[in-house]
């Protein structure tokens, strides 16, 4: 590779102009605040973390790790996500505190740049994760959350979609019995979102015709509640029966949350994590053309760092939501007042503008030193703007020469 | 628009596919127009059917899906498997049916050194590296019969409909490595987003794809 210019950065990461990170903290504000109010306590953990310990842990593949050496030569990662640090944290610092235990966080993780479109190697996500509970109404909890945090946010039309990684195994295990290899096929053709391969490769398996429709019947296991019911009918099996037994409880708890217009049963959703063990969600946004929020529960996660505990939560993906927000209608940019002032002055206007940000204004000071370089009261209605500074509302000038107008 | 979620935003490919997908749309009882907008308009209400075409070259149809500025788009397979973008691929519509093969001159053989030209250099590295061959890979744009022909390369890989075009140029196909339709792809939000929408084209085009096999 050539010598990078010297305004290059890497790929995959951005720089945050004015406005996008206005955006990018009143999204990261509504949303912890939104947890907060459910009872989660924000946490923060290190940008790196052991190769050996959360790098393992994470369900990031290795090669999108961006990993790194310490001075002695130990293996370190960019953390991936935060699910494997709060596991960590659990098991290590909080170990005295009894479960259920609620975290929330905001924080940018990394993972090294993917070819399918909008992926970046460094990312925003605001999220939460409630360890130690593994009933319904904990999964129930966290999905409620998820929609209550894109409300707050202002997102208005959106999806989640809610499934059961043990449906799926139950359903592969009961049509293709002793037959492993087929059964992950399957499973990668679903994670490859390839429903045409999928179809085509039941075809070929040597099975009963009754099995390859009940494989091909799963497809159409989206919609409302009723597909619970159309999901039993299709296969009596105890890890599909006890998946869909789950999932029900979870819907009745959504119901009673007031949230289930928002909701959608889709039993064909394969959690983008290999750590999921049981409901698995994503949400999506009208206004963009990439999931904005995902999550699921992971109970295998927490034993790895020795306190073995069920746990669940999710992600907003804050990075891709500042394209679905319009944030001029959210956060009024509010005006400046300008204090401009010459060297004779300097005391009494720099008092004069602590004593209005004390009172909450937003002030600019500028020193002037000859009469053409004040900015004229009477020509503030052109919306008087110096270079790409803020829009002032107001200016105040303390001057000692002679102004035209003063 | 307040019946958005019912409004398909579709990426229709200009060219050789579009005529078969529209006759197939018409055939499933969709009013879309049957030839390309002689106006050369690149985008085409048809309220009757409830969708905008975007008219987009081939190759692009899978980005504008994955970006999800169309809900849904038609494209073949080769294209799929050559630009591998996170999109769901719901249906094989049967159409545009043609082959990826292995092309070369009748008198072909391995070479120290073997190079092929393609259109499609994923697919082909892909396929040669799956069968431990150590092949040069080399990428071009068009006329891909001239690489053997001229000495570029002894091999090549690419699309074949009818094989006039290789039997004119006194090329036979040595191997052949998998059979193209063209798909209905959808963006992953649109999926669930639209899902009773798509599912309903799904359905209608399905039963139509049926009865022709």
């Amino acid at each position: 590779m050539s010598k990078p210019k010297m305004f290059e950065k890497p790929s995959g990461v951005r720089d945050y102009l004015p406005e996008a990170v206005t955006k990018l903290r009143y999204i990261e504000r509504q949303a912890l605040n939104c947890m907060s109010r459910w009872g989660y306590e924000q946490i923060v953990t290190p940008t790196m973390e052991f190769y050996d310990t959360v790098g393992m842990a994470s369900s990031t593949s290795d090669h999108k790790l961006f990993k790194l050496l310490n001075q002695r030569g130990t293996a370190m990662v960019l953390r991936s996500d935060m699910t494997a640090p709060i596991a960590r944290v659990v098991s290590s610092l909080l170990y005295e505190e009894s479960l259920p235990i609620r975290l929330s966080y905001h924080a940018n993780v990394f993972r090294s740049m993917e070819e399918e479109a909008g992926r970046e190697a460094e990312f925003y996500q605001t999220g939460a994760e409630l360890v130690g509970d593994a009933s319904p109404e904990a999964d129930a909890e966290v999905i409620a959350l998820s929609i209550a945090c894109l409300q707050s946010t202002g997102i208005e039309r959106f999806k989640v979609a809610i499934g059961h990684h043990g449906f799926l195994q139950g359903l592969f295990g009961y049509t293709l019995p002793d037959r492993e290899a087929d059964q992950q096929r399957l499973m990668q053709l679903l994670v490859a979102r390839d429903v045409v391969g999928y179809r085509e490769l039941i075809r070929t398996l040597p099975i009963e015709q009754e099995q390859m429709e009940r494989l091909e019947a799963v497809l159409q296991l989206q919609g409302g509640r009723r597909i619970v019911e159309e999901a039993r009918a299709l296969v009596d099996e105890p890890h599909a029966r006890l998946s869909l037994f789950h999932l029900e409880r979870v819907w009745e708890v959504l119901e009673a949350y007031g949230v289930s217009d928002h909701l959608m049963l889709d039993l064909t959703l394969v959690g983008d994590f290999s750590y999921y063990t049981g409901t698995i969600f994503e949400g999506y946004s009208a206004e963009l053309g990439f999931p904005v929020m995902s999550g699921g529960r992971y109970d295998n996660l927490l034993q790895q760092f020795g306190r073995p505990a069920p746990a669940t939560g999710f992600a907003l993906k804050t990075t891709r939501m500042l394209d679905a927000i319009r944030v001029r209608e959210l956060v009024a940019v509010q005006p400046s007042i300008l204090v401009q002032y010459d060297a004779a002055r300097r005391v009494e206007a720099l008092a004069e503008a602590t004593r209005l940000r004390t009172a909450g204004e937003r002030v600019v000071t500028r020193r002037v030193d000859d009469v053409s370089q004040l900015v004229e009261v009477h020509r503030l209605e052109d919306a008087v703007k110096l270079g790409n500074g803020p829009v002032f509302k107001d200016v105040i000038t303390f001057v000692q020469f002679v102004t035209e107008h003063g | 628009m307040q019946d958005w979620h019912n409004y398909l935003k579709v990426a229709m490919p200009k060219g050789r596919i579009y005529k078969q997908a529209s006759a197939l749309f018409r055939a499933a009882g969709l009013s879309v127009p049957e030839d390309e907008d002689q106006s050369r308009k690149l985008i085409i209400d048809i309220p009757e059917a409830r969708m905008q075409f975007i008219m987009a070259k081939p190759v692009d149809v899978p980005t504008y899906v994955e970006y999800g500025v169309a809900d849904i788009g038609i494209v073949g397979k080769d294209v799929l498997m050559e630009e591998n973008k996170d999109v769901y691929e719901l249906l094989d519509l049967g159409i545009a049916r043609c082959r990826m093969s292995v092309i070369g001159l009748p008198e072909w053989k391995p070479a120290t050194h073997p190079r092929v030209a393609t259109k499609y250099p994923n697919v082909a590295s892909q396929y040669f590296r799956e069968r431990g061959q150590q092949v040069e890979v080399i990428k071009l744009n068009g006329s891909i019969e001239l690489a053997p022909l001229i000495g570029l390369a002894d091999r090549i890989v690419d699309m074949v409909e009818t094989g006039t075009t290789l039997r004119e140029n006194g090329l036979i196909e040595l191997q052949e490595m998998f059979g193209i339709t063209s798909r209905l792809i959808a963006n992953r939000v649109s999926y669930r987003m639209k899902n009773e929408t798509i599912q309903q084209l799904c359905d209608q085009l399905q039963t139509y794809i049926a009865i022709k096999q």
